[in-house]
């Protein structure tokens, strides 16, 4: 096998679908055969793109640590070092596919057009869905691992059961696609299980799309599977492929066609992006109690934004005139995000969860809002 | 059980609940395309106790789903059907497979609404059939409705007679929220009167089912017909008892019950499962809020015991009787 393009302290399997070395050479895997042209036909715009995503949401990651150590935060969860992997899935759909994410799909909330200050939100305690999900086509961040997976599947039986009988030109132009997002913790969750399984049996087009990043917290992946997780999609019935999901243009090729088959009526598929959670699960831990400095600068040499800004100034002639561009951008977003939600005020009063908790009326609730009414009139007075 | 119809039901007939129930979901299939029904063995074995025996046949294979034997996966992917725009109504064998799920029910399903800021409804129906008294093994015969009472989100449904089992499936259907549909399992084969002509008003009220003016009994769902016999039984003890059928345990009818127990001045509150942070003490308190004044005596509770549910053999000195119903009858008026 050759040598694959990866993180260099775990060993990806060799199955996984790679292109790119750590440094931007086109440098392909045995298992990237049947991808290779795929990936390296993939233009400079969408490279560039995925990118910017990627750029930019690092630069908004450092902003969600320093708001938390400044108390503007009650929690931030990192996505350094996971951006190309998810910068390659949202790039392959389309606006009117699905996303199911867990709570750190923040290169995809900015693929979707959620402002960060939205995002933020939810992180500073404000609101539990900083977005309107029908607004972007994206379901909330979900906090109890893999509970979002069987809804994600529901959709795509229900969507499934609504394009049956489309011809393949519908589909491709019509036809939906829901993305369940989770990592390899929630693996281990039976939710996933008992989603595979119904994705299985009603041909559901979902995606599921797994960022290994090889830490639940402080428990290494070893302790969650013997075996690299794309190979239960065998076990259910459908494909699944393990990509290094540090390699932007091999991640957006296997997801491209990851999506198109399910759009096309073929059931579901497993995608298994290799990467490494670079920094803490949140701003609450603290990784120096389990892990050691020398793993962390191992796959500091495998950061996909390096990598893929390698690869667009190698391949594509890209100069500093962009990378200074996107880093300017970076910093304009970041004052921009400073201004919103530092001290900002709340965005919804606890009279109005009332109103929300029921879409009818609820007699207790009502007079629960009424009593609430009189205690706060009250303290006013 | 005659089960395949071409039309909306009309008319009064005699029917089980089981056929009421199925009559309810067959409307609904009818009348409403959104309308999906999942659960394990609903297809073409009608359910365990048969209740959507014919569904199937009627509404194809893609509208009355057999699931794969997973309660997570049902109510999860519920949710999921909701956002694509169905109305799933969802089966859980029995009472004490629904654990699995919890988290899917309370955590999830529950809150979405709120989650979504309420601009996403998951009108998904939760069909449970529940309590005792079968002569089954165990997790057959659980009582879990408190768990589920206590989540804000979730209304919690259940009824006693035929009429009501057909109305209050249609309304729970038929409700933007999530319901959860507790069946008195143990009397689906109980025939009664359905008027399907005649909806009935506020389906998730408390109502009386008897009349009187010694003391309140309350029950619901399969304990309305012990309160009942408990209520007759006391005419030879010399109490003139009324018995409420409670429908919604959430929203909860306290109005009526108040109303009820000030008028009586003794409120007796039966259900099958533990007495211990039951819902009964729900209604208890409540009585205490609004009826204290009026009460002669202290509100009494007759229910399980803190305890797993027994074996079957053991059930009937587990389950209230009539005679633990009138003891604490007895019991209030002795202050």
């Amino acid at each position: 096998m050759s040598t694959i393009s990866s993180p260099t302290g775990h060993q990806l399997p060799e199955e996984a679908i790679g292109v790119l070395s750590t440094d931007g050479f086109i440098d392909p895997t045995e298992s990237a055969k049947a991808f290779v042209d795929d990936a390296t036909a993939i233009d400079h715009e969408r490279v560039a793109e995925m990118y910017r995503l990627m750029a930019n949401t690092r630069r908004i990651d450092q902003e969600g640590v320093n708001l938390q150590r400044q108390g503007q935060l009650v929690l931030w969860t990192p996505s350094v070092g996971q951006e190309a992997a998810q910068a390659g899935a949202v790039t392959a759909l389309e606006d009117r596919d699905w996303i199911f994410p867990t709570y750190r799909e923040h290169v995809m909330a900015r693929g979707r057009g959620i402002p960060d200050e939205n995002v933020f939100d939810f992180f500073r305690g404000a609101v539990h869905a900083g977005w309107m999900p029908n607004d972007y086509n994206m379901q909330p961040y979900t906090v109890v691992l893999a509970a979002q997976v069987p809804h994600a599947v529901g959709y795509g039986w229900g969507i499934a059961q609504q394009q049956r009988g489309w011809t393949d030109a519908r589909r491709a132009k019509e036809g939906r696609v829901a993305i369940a997002c989770f990592g390899d913790g929630a693996s281990t969750e039976g939710d996933i299980h008992e989603a595979m399984v119904f994705a299985a049996s009603f041909d559901t087009p979902v995606v599921f799309f797994i960022q290994n990043n090889y830490w639940a917290i402080s428990t290494p992946f070893e302790v969650q599977s013997k075996v690299p997780l794309f190979k239960r999609a065998q076990g259910y019935g459908f494909d699944g492929f393990a990509v290094d999901g540090n390699d932007p243009i091999a991640t957006a090729a296997v997801m491209d066609r990851a999506v198109d088959h399910a759009r096309r009526g073929g059931g579901p598929v497993l995608v298994e992006a290799h990467t490494y959670r670079m920094g803490a699960h949140t701003t609450a831990d603290d990784p120096t109690k389990y892990r050691t400095s020398e793993e962390e600068a191992q796959y500091a040499q495998a950061d996909p934004m390096v990598r893929t800004e390698q690869y667009l100034r190698r391949r594509f002639d890209y100069t500093d005139a962009f990378f200074d561009e996107v880093t300017g951008e970076g910093e304009q977003l970041a004052a921009n995000l400073r201004e919103k939600i530092v001290d900002a005020p709340d965005t919804i009063s606890l009279r109005e969860k009332f109103d929300l908790v029921y879409a009818e009326e609820h007699s207790l609730v009502e007079a629960q809002a009424a009593a609430f009414d009189r205690w706060m009139e009250a303290e006013d007075a | 059980m005659t089960t395949v119809f071409d039309e909306v039901t009309t008319g009064t007939k005699k029917l089980t609940i089981g056929q009421a129930v199925n009559r309810a979901l067959h409307d609904a299939l009818a009348t409403d395309e959104r309308v999906l029904l999942q659960g394990e063995d609903i297809g073409a074995l009608g359910g365990v106790y048969r209740v959507t025996e014919g569904l199937a046949a009627r509404f194809g294979s893609d509208r009355v789903v057999d699931a794969p034997l997973g309660e997570a996966g049902i109510v999860g992917t519920s949710i999921g059907l909701a956002q694509a725009g169905f109305v799933p109504v969802a089966e859980i064998q029995f009472d004490g497979f629904v654990y699995p799920a919890f988290d899917q029910i309370v955590s999830q399903l529950a809150k979405m609404h709120s989650r979504f800021q309420g601009s996403q409804q998951f009108p998904v129906t939760i069909r449970l059939p529940y309590g005792g008294g079968i002569g089954s093994v165990e997790h057959h015969s659980e009582s879990p409705e408190a768990y589920f009472a206590h989540t804000a989100g979730l209304k919690v449904v259940t009824y006693s007679n035929a009429h009501d089992a057909y109305w209050v499936t249609r309304a729970a259907i038929a409700s933007a929220d999530p319901v959860l549909l507790l069946e008195p399992k143990k009397h689906y084969f109980v025939r009664g009167e359905v008027d399907f002509d005649a909806p009935t008003e506020n389906p998730f009220a408390t109502v009386e089912a008897r009349p009187g003016t010694d003391g309140t009994l309350l029950a619901w769902g399969p304990q309305v017909s012990t309160a009942l016999a408990a209520a007759e039984a006391g005419v030879e003890d010399g109490y003139d008892l009324q018995v409420l059928d409670i429908r919604g345990l959430s929203p909860l009818d306290m109005t009526t019950i108040a109303n009820a127990v000030k008028a009586t001045g003794r409120a007796v509150i039966v259900h099958e499962s533990s007495t211990f942070a039951g819902f009964g003490a729900e209604i208890s308190a409540g009585l205490m809020e609004q009826a204290f004044l009026s009460l002669e005596a202290p509100v009494q509770r007759v229910g399980g015991y803190h305890m797993p549910y027994p074996p079957s053999r053991l059930e009937q000195d587990y389950l209230p009787s009539v005679d633990r119903i009138l003891d604490a009858v007895d019991e209030t008026f002795t202050y």
